[in-house]
């Protein structure tokens, strides 16, 4: 009998601890409410740690998410598109040579230490970004600086040496900043939307030594401002930061614009797709993004919203032409024809994913309407391998394994698709699958061995160098072909200063890579987020400028 | 006594050497390097080549493995590649929290354990008995992750009775004077946070703790089985003494033995179950951070972390060597 009693009080204490537990916690899971009964705590899932909490050091989506709520540009983005907007400066002339921005600030902006944000300040950061030394210059921190610019004032390396386009900024006044380029940059309005040139507080850098990156060389270590003591002009300011659980950031009361309803910002890390799936599920947590295309339905059905962003992406199948068959035009157009993009779209794709026909998203100047767009075919395709003489063609695909990018959740379910559109119009297809990282990556982009391969892209702001550049602004392995013409309309579309004609070269340039067919653009995939049902006005973005001032939670 | 722990800790520095070296190639051995993981999938080939320069990747190994032997040696474990910090100070900021879940689990699955394999063994061949074999076969065969993933999927999910995720709840507002945050309520009063702790631990906390449940319960059992049987048991039953003596004096005590050795051995496999539990239930210890450091090649956060758990279950070992000596005097016989 006594033995019995053992195992019951065993019993009873789980019992009991479970018991308590569940009357603790309240159906809505983790929200405080305030004085009024709305709720102020918004609680968005990142999925791991910032890279640092300089944004001018990261180049990264989970450090720049943060970044956006505590800092601004000069340059911020049109609400829901990926368009520049005038934020930190009101307004800006281009002198007729490209050569001179002159940007008209905002008036009476004090960072978040109570510095005054003017003409000096402004400067003070662009001369920050071009003066960076040593380790700074290492492409995982100053990542965007050298993609833009293209270089710094001085360096040991010698591409990086001196070749920058900045030569230097002025403040004639405190309301007025003057930046001097050595040569026309007119991505430069569309780049500076982007968080890593955010405006900081020149008082906060010094104070906290933010370029001060001690260790060695093989073990730099970030300094104080960049783990702790972020400032910026934004409506929140940074409060904490547990390496691995989450960053919370709270409302700026001294914003210079609405402070809005959110008064605390909580990014719980949680790693794991399942796991964010699942807090939002059990109410733990208000939000998340990148939600898996399987589990879009689900959770609509559950009561839960979804939000999609405008797809800034691109998802395409690649030709490499080192592969002799691919080299020959009429194969790469029997491939383009074979493939039934929209049934692709709708088969594996997530709800509301555009065909695609360019390069660049529709919302990128230099789309180009009129491009030829192969529509499905697949009597041509039959035609056009036989005129080719391959009738009997066999082609390697590559396609990666367990992984989800935004512009390809499924790469798998794609590659089926695709193989069998292939296949019936008499193309053999030998599938070669590897691992996303390092795998994949490496053998596409730095070997010759591969067939046709999916790949694609995701924009970081609006230009379209940043996409076609990217791809095609002169030889690689993944596309394995030299044509010096296309190269050159690009790098020349780059740096024309008139917009307009800009544009129209971009659009040449795009008319002219789907005649010549190095690879068969297929989609724009949407992303979406996933919310409780009592979120309102997130402010989705294609280029995830997404501040938080302007939620709503409650009824 | 005191000459056993000092040769068991002399013995230490081989063994770690040994692992240090397999550790490192290991490490290596993984497909492809930190940089593309470090700058993302349209890296030029000249800025991988910068930053393998930067951490050092582009030296021989044998200097590789000396300079970090030599870092090692001073204290220093490197940086994590990923974060930018130093991996002890990532170390030391997650351990509190592994320690809490192991100790958490340890503790539920002892305290379910021992009873059970108690009463199953005193009740040999009846219903309950066999119930908690097949109890605990089950509890060795199910996968962790598995247990953890079911869990939380009824508890949390479903039923919404505990938290989902993480150590305590994103909008509260606590300090953490020593990183043990059930502890931490205590002391600083804030008793809320440190239920709101406990109750982020119970899920995690049973999940790891099942694989050790099972296996402590099994042990005790066999171990009652044979101890209430032997000799010694019934010289002393005969000799007059009371049930309720007999039962913790003599039945318990001796039984004992192989089950402290037993929940010694379990301690290293917890530490092994944490990598999935954490992961699961996005629990910042140390075990997801282990995790994470994988998917992104962090090599320096791989070998430090496995390094100092090594020595962290090395010292374990030796803590239930010496407790097996206090428990059993013949034990204590040195050579």
């Amino acid at each position: 009998m006594k033995s019995w009693k053992l195992v019951a009080v065993s019993a009873a204490g789980a019992l009991a601890l479970t018991a308590c537990a569940a009357s603790d916690r309240d159906s809505d899971g983790g929200a405080t409410d305030d004085a009024s009964g709305g709720r102020d705590t918004f609680i968005f899932a990142a999925s791991s740690d910032p890279a640092g909490l300089d944004p001018a050091f990261a180049n990264d989506g989970e450090s720049f998410r943060i970044a956006r709520q505590i800092f601004e540009g000069l340059v911020g983005t049109e609400p829901g598109t990926a368009d520049p907007a005038p934020l930190l400066a009101e307004s800006w002339d281009v002198s007729e040579d490209g050569l001179e921005y002159t940007f008209h600030l905002k008036e009476d902006v004090k960072f978040q230490d109570g510095t005054d944000f003017d003409g000096e300040a402004v400067c003070f950061n662009f001369d920050r970004w071009n003066n960076f030394t040593g380790v700074l210059q290492s492409e995982s921190l100053s990542y965007y600086w050298q993609k833009v610019n293209g270089g710094f004032a001085t360096s040991d390396v010698e591409t990086l040496n001196g070749t920058g386009k900045y030569e230097s900024c002025e403040a004639p006044d405190a309301a007025t900043a003057v930046v001097t380029l050595k040569s026309p940059l007119p991505e430069l309005i569309s780049a500076l939307s982007l968080p890593s040139f955010s405006m900081q507080s020149p008082t906060a850098l010094q104070e906290y030594e933010a370029d001060n990156v001690t260790g060695s060389t093989d073990a730099p270590v970030l300094p104080e401002y960049a783990n702790a003591h972020p400032t910026g002009t934004g409506p929140y300011v940074f409060e904490s930061w547990s390496p691995g659980e989450e960053v919370v950031l709270v409302a700026n009361e001294d914003y210079w614009g609405d402070t809005g309803q959110i008064k605390r910002i909580v990014f719980p890390i949680i790693s794991d797709a399942t796991a964010r799936r699942q807090a939002l599920q059990a109410g733990d947590i208000d939000g998340y993004d990148l939600v898996g295309p399987a589990d879009v339905q689900a959770l609509q059905d559950e009561g839960f919203q979804i939000v999609n962003r405008e797809p800034f992406n691109i998802l395409y199948l690649a030709m490499n032409q080192a592969n002799p068959d691919l080299a020959d035009l009429k194969v790469r157009q029997a491939i383009a024809y074979a493939i039934n993009k929209e049934a692709l779209v709708a088969q594996t794709l997530p709800e509301g994913t555009e065909v695609a026909t360019n390069f660049v998203p529709p919302s990128v100047s230099g789309w180009n309407a009129d491009v030829e767009t192969y529509d499905y075919d697949p009597e041509k395709a039959k035609s056009l391998l036989a005129e080719a003489g391959k009738t009997n063609l066999t082609i390697d695909f590559n396609y990666p394994t367990n992984v989800s990018r935004p512009y390809m959740p499924t790469p798998e379910q794609v590659f089926t698709a695709i193989k069998a559109d292939l296949e019936a119009v008499g193309i053999t297809v030998n599938a070669v699958p590897d691992p996303w990282n390092p795998e994949y990556l490496d053998k596409m982009q730095g070997t010759t061995e591969h067939g046709i391969h999916l790949l694609g892209w995701t924009g970081d702001y609006n230009d379209t160098y940043n996409f076609i550049g990217v791809f095609f602004g002169g030889p690689s392995n993944e596309w394995g072909f030299d044509n010096p013409e296309i190269f050159q309309a690009i790098n020349d579309a780059r740096y024309v200063a008139d917009l307009d004609e800009q544009k129209a070269a971009y659009e040449a340039a795009n008319a002219q890579l789907l005649e010549f067919l190095p690879g068969v653009p297929l989609a724009h995939p949407v992303p979406s987020l996933a919310f409780k049902a009592d979120v309102h006005d997130y402010p989705a973005s294609p280029v995830q400028d997404e501040v938080y001032n302007v939620i709503t939670l409650g009824d | 006594m005191t000459r056993l722990i000092l040769r068991r800790l002399a013995l230490l520095v081989p063994t770690l050497l040994g692992l240090s070296v397999l550790l490192f190639l290991w490490v290596r051995a993984l497909p492809g390097g930190p940089a593309t993981a470090l700058l993302g999938e349209r890296a030029t080939p000249e800025a991988v080549a910068r930053v393998n320069e930067l951490y050092g990747f582009d030296k021989p190994l044998v200097q590789q493995y000396l300079t970090w032997l030599g870092q090692l040696l001073q204290g220093n474990f490197g940086v994590s590649t990923r974060t930018g910090r130093p991996v002890l100070e990532e170390f030391v900021n997650r351990f509190p929290a592994t320690i809490e879940l192991t100790v958490v689990a340890l503790v539920i699955a002892i305290g379910v354990a021992i009873p059970l394999g108690y009463v199953a063994a005193r009740r040999q061949g009846r219903p309950l008995d066999h119930l908690t074999v097949l109890a605990s076969l089950v509890g060795v065969t199910i996968p962790v992750f598995f247990l953890a993933f079911l869990l939380k999927w009824l508890f949390a999910v479903q039923l919404g009775w505990f938290p989902s995720s993480g150590r305590q709840d994103p909008t509260m507002v606590a300090t953490h004077p020593t990183g043990f945050y059930v502890l931490d309520g205590i002391l600083t009063r804030e008793w809320d946070a440190s239920w709101d702790a406990l109750l982020h631990l119970v899920l995690p906390a049973v999940a790891l703790g099942s694989i050790p449940l099972a296996i402590i319960a099994r042990i005790t059992r066999s171990s009652v089985i044979e101890v209430q049987d032997a000799d010694y048991v019934r010289t002393a039953r005969a000799k007059g003494l009371g049930p309720s003596r007999l039962r913790r004096r003599v039945i318990l005590r001796n039984a004992m033995l192989p089950v402290a050795t037993t929940i010694g051995l379990q301690v290293g496999l917890l530490l092994s179950g944490a990598v999935l539990t954490e992961t699961v239930f996005a629990f910042p210890g140390i075990g997801s951070f282990l995790s994470n450091a994988v998917f992104n090649l962090d090599y320096a956060v791989l070998q430090g972390f496995i390094l100092i758990i090594a020595v962290v279950y090395a010292l374990v070992n030796l803590v239930v060597d010496v407790s097996y000596g206090l428990i059993d005097p013949r034990t204590r016989a040195t050579r």
